[in-house]
C-alpha cells in the first residue's frame, strides 16, 4: 500500500475530526438505543434536542463556517446498523433546515461501511445509511427531489487501517453539497 | 490419436485510459433522477442496450503487468511421486517449458510430487523410447514423455504419453494442437488430462481466474490470468471501485460492479473483445451480478425501490423480476448449479444470513443458524456443499456447509476473509484475505490439506472468481 494516499486520508480524517463537535461512537460503548429512525417516528425514543433556529435561518456561508452545524457533514454510525444515532439528529436537522430554506441546495449522501463483513453486504449497508438520512432530512423538510444518495459501500475508507478507531471513523455518510 | 483443437484465447487489453466516461448527454438521461419510474427506466435501459454496446477495440499493452505469484503455504502427506520428462522441442526455438509448467500444476494440488530433473537417469520422449525398468527403480508412480512438434501451420502439436509404472500400462496418450504463444495453456490442458486419469476428477488447470487489484492510488483494474497466475490480462481499470466480478458459463463473459460516472452499474463485458454492455444503472445500488447456469439470466442487488433487494433480468429480453421483497437488506445471490433457486444473504433476522428462494418465487427460507455473520454463500458446483463468508469470535473466516452431513467447517483462519469461490472442478476455494496488511488472495483444498497463497509484487489484491472449465 503506498504511504501517500495513507497519509492524506489521516490528515483528512484527522481534519475532519478536528471540525467535528461529536466523536464517531465506538461499536464497544454503544451508546443507549436510540429509535429507528423512520419517516415520522424522527425525534421519539427519548431523543433530547435543543432548539438551533428558525428553520431557514442557515445561508451557503454556514457551510464553511466552523461555528455552524453546517459545518458538520460527516456523522457516524454503529456497526452494522444503519440508525441515525442521537447525537446527529441536531446537525442533520440543521442541514434539513437549510435544505428547506434554499431551493438551489443540492445534497448528495455518500454512504459507506467498514471493511468488516462482505463487500457487496457492506454496499448494501451503506445505501441504507445513506438512505436513512435522506429520510430523516425529508420528514424534516428537506425536498425529496434535491438529495441523491450514493453509497461506497467499505471501498472508500476514510482511514484505511484495520483497526476499531480505523472501522469507527468508517460507518459513515458524507453529505456532499 | 484424436486431435483436440484448442480455442483461441487471446484477450485484447484494455489500457489505462479507460472507462469511459459518459457523453453529457448520456448522464442526463440516467436513471438516478427522482421522477423517473421503473418504467421510465425500463424504456432507458432498453435504449442504452443499442447504444451503450461499448467497443473497447484497445492496442494490446506490451507491459507485462505484475504477476500473481503462488506459493504453497500448507500441503498434503504422501504426494504420489511422478516423472514428468522435458519435452522434446523444435531445434533453435526458445519455447515455454511444457513440462515445468506440467510438473507445476500438479505440485500445486498437493497430491503430486514432480522428480527433480537432474535425478533422471533416461529422457525419452516418445513411448517406444521408454524404458519403464529405469523408472521403476526410481520408485515412480507416473511418468509422462511428450514432444512439441510444428503443425506446419505456424502453430505446434503436443503429443504425450501418461504411464502407469508399475502395471506398465498407458494410461493416455494424447495430441492438443496449440496455436503460438499459448503452449502454456495446451499445457494446462494435458495436465488437466493427467490429473484426472490419476485421481478421477477433472483438473482445473485450464480455467482462469478473475481478480480486482489495486496498486497504490486509486487506480482499481479488474484483471484475468491463468488459474497459475501466468498472462494476467487488465480487463477493465478504473479510478473508481470495481467489484463483483462473476463468470459467464461459457468462460467468455464477466459481468461486474463499476462506480464510474459517480453510480454503481452492472457491466457485462465480452473478454475476448473487450466489448461491454451497461445492464443495470437504476437508482441506488446495482451490485452483485450472478449469471444462472444457463446463461440467459442475471440476478443482482438493486435498491431503486428504496431497500435493497434481490432480482433476476432476462438478458435477452432485459426483463426484470423482483424476487425478494423485505425491508431489511438482500444481497449476494448465487444461483444452485441446477438453476432452481437462489441462495442470498439477508439481514431480516436482525444479522446477516443466508437465505434460500425459488427462482420462480416463493418465501425464503433460512439455511444458517451458526454463528452471527453469514454472507455470500455459494454453491459447489456439484451442489453438494456451500461456502460462505462466516464470523467466529470477531474473525471473518471462509466455512464450508456440506448439505448432506449439515455443520460448518472453516476452511481458512484469517481476520477478515471474504470472496469465496469455488473452482470448477470444485477441488479448492480461493479467497481474499490480508498477509502482513496486504490484500493477497489465499486457495485451500475442500478438505483443508492443501493451503496456497497468491499474491503480487505490489499491491493489493482482492474479489476472486475462479472461471468455469473452458468448453
Amino acid at each position: 500500500m503506498s504511504k501517500i494516499p495513507g497519509l492524506i486520508a489521516t490528515l483528512t480524517a484527522a481534519l475532519v475530526l478536528a471540525g467535528c463537535p461529536s466523536k464517531p461512537v465506538e461499536e464497544e460503548a454503544p451508546p443507549p438505543a436510540p429509535a429507528p429512525v423512520t419517516g415520522t417516528d424522527v425525534g421519539r425514543g427519548g431523543v433530547g434536542t435543543t432548539g438551533i433556529g428558525a428553520p431557514g435561518g442557515y445561508s451557503a456561508a454556514d457551510l464553511n463556517d466552523p461555528r455552524s452545524p453546517l459545518f458538520q457533514r460527516i456523522i457516524y454510525f454503529d456497526y452494522d446498523q444503519s440508525e441515525i444515532l442521537p447525537q446527529f439528529v441536531e446537525v442533520l436537522r440543521a442541514h434539513a433546515s437549510y435544505l428547506a430554506g434554499n431551493s438551489k441546495a443540492r445534497l448528495v449522501l455518500e454512504g459507506h461501511a467498514d471493511e468488516r463483513g462482505t463487500r457487496e453486504y457492506n454496499l448494501a449497508l451503506g445505501d441504507q445509511r445513506a438512505d436513512a438520512v435522506r429520510r430523516f432530512l425529508v420528514a424534516e423538510g428537506a425536498a425529496s427531489g434535491r438529495i441523491d444518495t450514493l453509497s461506497f459501500g467499505e471501498e472508500r475508507p476514510a482511514d484505511p487501517n484495520h483497526s476499531e478507531s480505523a472501522w469507527a471513523l468508517n460507518r459513515r455518510v458524507e453529505l456532499v453539497y | 490419436m484424436k486431435r483436440q483443437p484448442i480455442t483461441c484465447l487471446t484477450m485484447t487489453v484494455a489500457p489505462g485510459a479507460l472507462p469511459i466516461s459518459p457523453s453529457p448527454e448520456e448522464e442526463g438521461r440516467g436513471a438516478r433522477g427522482g421522477a423517473c419510474g421503473p418504467r421510465c427506466v425500463d424504456f432507458i435501459l432498453r435504449g442504452w442496450r443499442t447504444a451503450m454496446v461499448v467497443s473497447l477495440f484497445l492496442a494490446v499493452q506490451s507491459t507485462a503487468w505484475a504477476r500473481l505469484t503462488i506459493e504453497i503455504t500448507g500441503g498434503a502427506e504422501g504426494a504420489q511421486p511422478i516423472a514428468i520428462v522435458p519435452f522434446s522441442q523444435p531445434e533453435g526455438m526458445r519455447l515455454d517449458d511444457v513440462a515445468e509448467v506440467i510438473g507445476s500444476d500438479l505440485a500445486r494440488t498437493g497430491r503430486f510430487k514432480p522428480m527433480p530433473r537432474g535425478d533422471m537417469l533416461a529422457t525419452p520422449h516418445r513411448a517406444e523410447e521408454v524404458d519403464l525398468h529405469d523408472w521403476r527403480l526410481l520408485s515412480m508412480d507416473n511418468l509422462v514423455v511428450g514432444e512439441v512438434k510444428p503443425d506446419g501451420a505456424g502453430g505446434y502439436d503436443l503429443g504425450f504419453v501418461l504411464f502407469d509404472v508399475f502395471r506398465g500400462e498407458q494410461l493416455a496418450a494424447m495430441t492438443f494442437g496449440s496455436r503460438p504463444g499459448e503452449l502454456r495453456f495446451a499445457a494446462h490442458r494435458i495436465a488437466d488430462v493427467i490429473y484426472e486419469r490419476l485421481t478421477g476428477s477433472p483438473g482445473a488447470f485450464s480455467s482462469r481466474l478473475a481478480y480486482v487489484t489495486s496498486e497504490g492510488g486509486r487506480r482499481v483494474t479488474l484483471r484475468v490470468s491463468d488459474a497459475d497466475g501466468y498472462n494476467p490480462q487488465t480487463i477493465v481499470s478504473s479510478q473508481d471501485p470495481i467489484l463483483s466480478p462473476s463468470w459467464s458459463p461459457d468462460g467468455r463473459r464477466l459481468a461486474y460492479v463499476s462506480f464510474e460516472n459517480r453510480q454503481t452499474a452492472i457491466y457485462v463485458q465480452e473478454i475476448a473483445t473487450g466489448s461491454r454492455e451497461r445492464i443495470a444503472s437504476y437508482k441506488g445500488i446495482n451490485g452483485s451480478p450472478a449469471f444462472s447456469p444457463d446463461g440467459r439470466s442475471l440476478a443482482m442487488t438493486l435498491s431503486k425501490e428504496g431497500n435493497p433487494d434481490i432480482y433476476v433480468m432476462d438478458l435477452v429480453s432485459r426483463d426484470l423480476r423482483q424476487l425478494t421483497d423485505h425491508f431489511g437488506i438482500d444481497t449476494e445471490p448465487s444461483w444452485s448449479p441446477d438453476g432452481s433457486h437462489i441462495v442470498f444473504t439477508s439481514g431480516r433476522g436482525g444479522n446477516p444470513q443466508i437465505y434460500k428462494v425459488p427462482v420462480a418465487g416463493g418465501t425464503p427460507q433460512r439455511l444458517t443458524f451458526e454463528n452471527d455473520y453469514n454472507a455470500r454463500a455459494s454453491y459447489a458446483p456439484d451442489g453438494r456443499a456451500l461456502v460462505l463468508v462466516t464470523r467466529v469470535n470477531g474473525r471473518f473466516r471462509i466455512g464450508l456447509i456440506d448439505q448432506g452431513r449439515g455443520g460448518m467447517r472453516l476452511l481458512s483462519n484469517g481476520e477478515l476473509d471474504e470472496s469465496p469461490s469455488f473452482a470448477p472442478n470444485g477441488s479448492m476455494v480461493i479467497y481474499a484475505t490480508l498477509h502482513s496488511g496486504r490484500g493477497v488472495l489465499a486457495a485451500v483444498s475442500v478438505d483443508g490439506s492443501v493451503s496456497q497463497r497468491l499474491s503480487q509484487d505490489l499491491g493489493d489484491v482482492r474479489e476472486p472468481a475462479w472461471s468455469p472449465l473452458p468448453r
